[in-house]
């Protein structure tokens, strides 16, 4: 059909414009997802009467070829950085103190993901030809170690990270990892992360962050991991998990006669801050208060419901939803209550707490093993380490068979200088010594070269599920060192990074069959994702000997005397017999030759001699003299010299 | 004495060993810096054989320097552990084995070498003066000092290779001595191979096998027989003073041959057993690299650990290369001055290995005095050696504790136990120059009593 006769030119431009302008914003609005955020927090009671807070903020990123380089919430160092080091995944973590697994638990997705080594730890998954891998790993850290003011940079040396293939992630050999377990964690390192935030924090939970009363806290752990892929874009979530011990608001700690009451909380107390309104460009802002599988059957057992006012708890505030978490064999696990903070406001700022009402007493779900890590032996030539695992009697809960086998992961990352004989390796269970083909099914040794590279280990043991405990023992000689290659507190000893034991029979994830998957909460969608099991064991301190650091000087010139007292010493043994030979000579030839003549003649008659003799010391005086004269006229001319320049 | 009480010695050293092996328990020997050193530590052979079985290069992650040959042999032994003795037994059960062996050969050596002394002492009509002074058994004296010296014994019971290295220099010694040139090339490549260091001995043995074994200076034939030429002496004992002189060059070229013919068999083998695991290049770096360029710094009885934990860097090359040249240096000299005594030669060279070498153990001592047993009789005059006994014990004693108080109390520092390395090293100096001087001077004797 043809359009109808011209009008003008100028209606058929404006009729085109207008098409083109209603298809691209039909395109940009149904095609291109737009950049997100959203901030949530989770807040949960813990056994031992302290409270942790999981702040959990996503910001994602579309594929890039549908924006550019331009972003309007997502940072753009994140977002050149995943480009440039064409980084699919990555993982940084800063961590202070330790996750208590057997108070705090070890089988939720909260230890599992978000409970990490003391110190830095660092791995990233690359896509690039393995040729590249080791040199892009080394500008990242630099970049890291700029962007967080950390010295991620020790990272960098091939002394410090490994390239596991299976014991920590499954990978094809582009998986980098690293540790420093001595970076000590503090807020100069929490400003940076909190930079990559669109609200910084000004607004929004992150304005909780009250320094003092965050890094008051039993364990820090400050996380930002980075997925990216051409299908997904970047996605970036940055997690920061505390606990905390709250100050009590009410001073009756004590119930008539069922014991102490756990210290009711809100968040006020636990931050000293409130929270008015949400971070105006997130997506979401949400609050969760979650409650363990044991306070879930302790109140199911007395019979009550888990409304948000029961018999041994409330809430100070109404939750907008209930939501019901299950974990992987479908038993109800959790209970998580949330608010959503967009209906709060400056005039109406947001506080929740929990007031307990009776006494309770329960305990998180533990890991099937609880596993540590120890040194063994005194002095500082030798020692071993042993891991040791004990059982949680986890298999009894879940009602398997005594005969069946746990499968258990190590993986150990050792520094040069602790040289570990891995032929050593031995393994007892419940006291009794194993054959290591028993126990062990699979093993991958990458030893350590000196000053070159760090030993891994990678171990897939198989322990028998009515097993009480097990250790293992691997003995290592300790090394020396050259006098610049200690720290500046050398005495203090050295770290050995965490192992990372993981059970991968076990799956910490959570199921919520009520939620509404459009619901969209990063949080409980990283809950859902399948982890499985694991935890980090203690960091070890290996003091080393130390040289004595004074001494460069002196032994160097101790050994050289005492070579050259050798080198001396024997060649003078050598050479002895050509001056006995000069001293026959000298013999033979007084017999009848001149030198005796004139010796005689010396001593006898002294008229010749002295005549000589005075001769001598004069030409020899001359000499002398000459020398003299020579040496002081130098010394004039260079004192002359070096003055006048 | 000694000749005579000579086997119930040997059976009770040997019976010694065997006690201490079996049923001395685990004595810790084994990590004994004196002991055993990066090299020659059987611990480290066990993890390179393990990488190995784990079809790994027995030579990735600095554990093993030792040759792959030690570790097919050994290796497999290290594996059994038998309950309630400690680990390497049966290793220990060899080293016994090959202590004996060593011992038995420098017995013969000293009797070859008895023998040409004799002959040449008659010869020169010497046999009566020289021979009031002093005249013992040295081959079993040397075999007694080897079997019964306390270094030899810790070392073959603390489980390190460093016999079976000791062991092929005497059988080069012994080879070279008895002018069997096969077996002095198969001794003379299996100590390079293991050690490096031995390579030096190639002097003293092409001089063993041209002229024979020691003799008095030729000058001092040449005196005797104008002296004899004058004196109207008889036919026969001039040509045997003129055969001394001479130099057999089918023999040198019989051991070049053979000596051809045992490195290419060695790193044959060597390559096999490496065949799929690194190889050959990958050994002679974590071998001889390692043993020239001094990478581990853990403490020895020698002084170059120290230094090189100290040396500021930029020196460490220059460093490296004047401590290694040391040991070459004086190779020239000592074979000039003693080339009518190629097997004192090859005793002082093994001393000054033992000295020089980047890491020292008592192993090398105890083979330098057992070799120093050899000559008793014309090192008889040696100055010092109250001295030197007394020194060698004090340092023996005194280097434990020092190591003890550094490594395991925390209350001595390092400093302590760099010096009784250097006491050591000094005492180990003084050894060298003065049996030095003293061979000299016992050949400048000869020479006065044949002149006179």
């Amino acid at each position: 059909m043809a359009p109808p006769p011209p009008p003008s030119g100028t209606v058929l431009f404006l009729y085109l414009l207008l098409l083109f302008l209603l298809s691209t914003a039909a395109a940009a609005s149904a095609a291109a997802p737009e950049e997100e955020f959203t901030e949530e927090l989770l807040l949960r009671p813990l056994p031992d009467r302290k409270a942790l807070a999981h702040f959990y903020f996503r910001s994602s990123a579309p594929p890039a070829a549908t924006v550019g380089r331009h972003h309007h919430l997502f940072p753009k160092a994140i977002s050149q950085l995943v480009k440039k080091y064409h980084i699919s995944e990555l993982e940084l973590s800063f961590t202070q103190g330790r996750w208590n697994y057997e108070q705090w638990g070890g089988f939720d997705p909260m230890s599992t993901s978000n409970a990490k080594p003391p110190g830095v730890e660092l791995w990233a998954v690359f896509d690039l030809p393995s040729s590249e891998i080791d040199a892009t790993w080394k500008n990242l850290t630099h970049t890291l170690s700029g962007l967080f003011c950390a010295s991620i940079n020790f990272l960098e040396s091939s002394t410090a990270f490994s390239a596991p293939r299976w014991g920590f992630k499954l990978n094809e050999g582009n998986l980098r990892y690293g540790a420093l377990p001595r970076e000590a964690v503090c807020t100069e390192n929490l400003t940076p992360w909190l930079k990559l935030l669109p609200c910084r924090d000004k607004a929004g939970i992150a304005s909780l962050l009250y320094r003092p009363s965050i890094y008051k806290g039993y364990y820090h752990s400050q996380k930002l991991k980075l997925r990216s892929s051409q299908s997904l874009g970047i996605i970036l979530d940055q997690t920061l998990t505390v606990v905390l011990q709250p100050n009590t608001i009410n001073d009756k700690q004590l119930h008539s006669n069922l014991g102490q009451l756990q210290p009711s909380w809100s968040m006020r107390h636990l931050f000293n801050r409130k929270l008015s309104g949400k971070c105006l460009v997130s997506k979401y802002s949400r609050i969760f208060i979650e409650f363990d599988k044991g306070i879930v059957d302790k109140v199911n057992k007395s019979g009550s419901d888990l409304s948000w006012n029961n018999e041994f708890f409330v809430l100070s505030n109404g939750p907008d939803r209930l939501i019901k978490g299950l974990n992987n064999l479908e038993v109800q696990s959790s209970f998580i209550y949330e608010y959503d903070v967009s209906n709060y406001s400056e005039e109406k700022p947001f506080d929740v707490g929990i007031t307990w009402k009776l006494p309770l007493i329960w305990s998180c779900t533990p890991s099937p093993f609880h596993a540590s890590r120890f040194l063994m032996g005194s002095g500082n030539e030798r020692g071993s380490i042993a891991l040791s695992f004990t059982s949680t009697n986890l298999q009894k809960i879940f009602g398997s068979p005594n005969d069946c086998s746990i499968k258990a992961v190590i993986f150990q990352m050792v520094p040069w200088y602790v040289k570990v004989y891995y032929h050593s390796l031995e393994i007892f269970i419940d006291g009794n010594r194993k054959t290591v083909s028993d126990v062990v099914d699979k093993i991958h040794v990458t030893p350590s070269e000196d000053k070159l590279l760090p030993g891994t280990l990678e171990m897939l043991l198989r322990f028998p599920c009515s097993m009480q405990s097990a250790t293992l023992t691997l003995d290592f000689d300790k090394g020396f060192l050259h006098i610049d290659e200690y720290p500046p507190d050398a005495n203090q000893g050295f770290d050995i990074p965490s192992a990372l034991v993981s059970f991968p029979e076990f799956n910490s994830a959570r199921n919520y069959p009520e939620i509404d998957p459009l619901l969209g909460s990063p949080l409980l969608e990283n809950f859902q994702e399948d982890t499985v099991v694991k935890s980090y064991t203690e960091v070890l301190l290996v003091p080393l000997t130390t040289p004595d650091f004074s001494m460069p000087y002196n032994v160097i010139t101790f050994t050289c005397t005492v070579l050259a007292l050798y080198f001396g010493s024997l060649l003078n043994a050598l050479r002895r017999r050509i001056g006995e030979e000069e001293r026959e000579l000298t013999k033979t030839a007084t017999r009848h030759g001149l030198i005796r003549l004139l010796l005689a003649k010396l001593r006898g008659q002294k008229v010749n001699p002295t005549e000589s003799g005075s001769l001598s010391e004069s030409t020899g005086s001359k000499k002398l003299l000459f020398k003299v004269v020579l040496v002081a006229v130098a010394a004039v001319l260079f004192h002359y010299f070096s003055n006048n320049s | 004495m000694a000749t005579r009480f000579y086997w119930p010695m040997v059976a009770a050293a040997v019976g010694f060993r065997l006690v201490l092996v079996l049923f001395g328990g685990d004595l810790h020997l084994a990590s004994r810096p004196e002991v055993s050193t990066p090299l020659t530590s059987l611990r480290r052979l066990a993890e390179g054989y393990w990488l190995k079985q784990a079809s790994m290069s027995p030579y990735s992650g600095s554990m093993y320097h030792g040759s792959p040959l030690l570790l097919t042999v050994l290796g497999p032994l290290t594996r059994t552990r038998s309950g309630g003795k400690h680990a390497h037994v049966y290793c220990s059960l060899i080293f016994v084995a090959v202590d004996f062996l060593a011992a038995m050969l420098i017995r013969a050596t000293g009797r070859r070498l008895q023998m040409s002394r004799n002959i040449s002492l008659k010869s020169l009509d010497l046999t009566k003066a020289v021979n009031n002074s002093a005249n013992v058994c040295a081959g079993g004296i040397a075999s007694l000092i080897y079997l019964w010296n306390p270094w030899a014994i810790v070392t073959c019971v603390g489980s390190c290779t460093s016999p079976i290295e000791n062991l092929m220099v005497v059988i080069m010694i012994y080879g070279a001595c008895s002018r069997l040139a096969p077996l002095a090339a198969f001794g003379y490549v299996l100590a390079t191979h293991l050690s490096l260091y031995p390579a030096i001995l190639i002097v003293p043995v092409i001089l063993l096998l041209g002229y024979g074994p020691d003799a008095p200076p030729s000058k001092v034939f040449l005196l005797k027989s104008s002296s004899a030429s004058k004196s109207d002496m008889s036919e026969y004992d001039k040509r045997t003073s003129l055969e001394v002189q001479h130099f057999s060059w089918m023999t040198v070229v019989h051991f070049i041959f053979w000596l051809f013919i045992w490195s290419c068999y060695v790193l044959l083998l060597s390559s096999i057993i490496l065949k799929k695991v690194g190889g050959l290049n990958e050994m002679f770096g974590k071998t001889y690299g390692f043993i020239l360029t001094v990478k581990d710094l853990s403490p020895n009885i020698g002084v170059l650990w120290y230094f090189f934990a100290e040396v500021f860097d930029f020196f460490r090359s220059f460093f490296l290369i004047v401590f290694n040249m040391n040991i070459i240096f004086m190779v020239l000299p000592l074979a000039i001055r003693l080339k009518h005594r190629p097997c004192f030669l090859a005793f002082v060279y093994t001393a000054i290995i033992a000295m020089l070498k980047s890491y020292p153990s008592a192993g090398d001592s105890a083979l330098y005095l057992g070799l120093l047993g050899l000559f008793a009789n014309e090192l008889a005059e040696m100055q010092f050696t109250f001295f030197l006994f007394f020194g060698y014990i004090g340092v023996s004693l005194l280097s434990p504790v020092m190591h003890n108080l550094w490594i395991w109390r925390g209350t001595g520092n390092a400093n302590f136990y760099f010096a009784t390395g250097l006491a050591y090293t000094c005492l180990q100096t003084v050894l060298v120059v003065e049996s030095v001087g003293s061979m000299i001077k016992h050949d400048r004797k000869l020479r006065l009593l044949v002149t006179s």
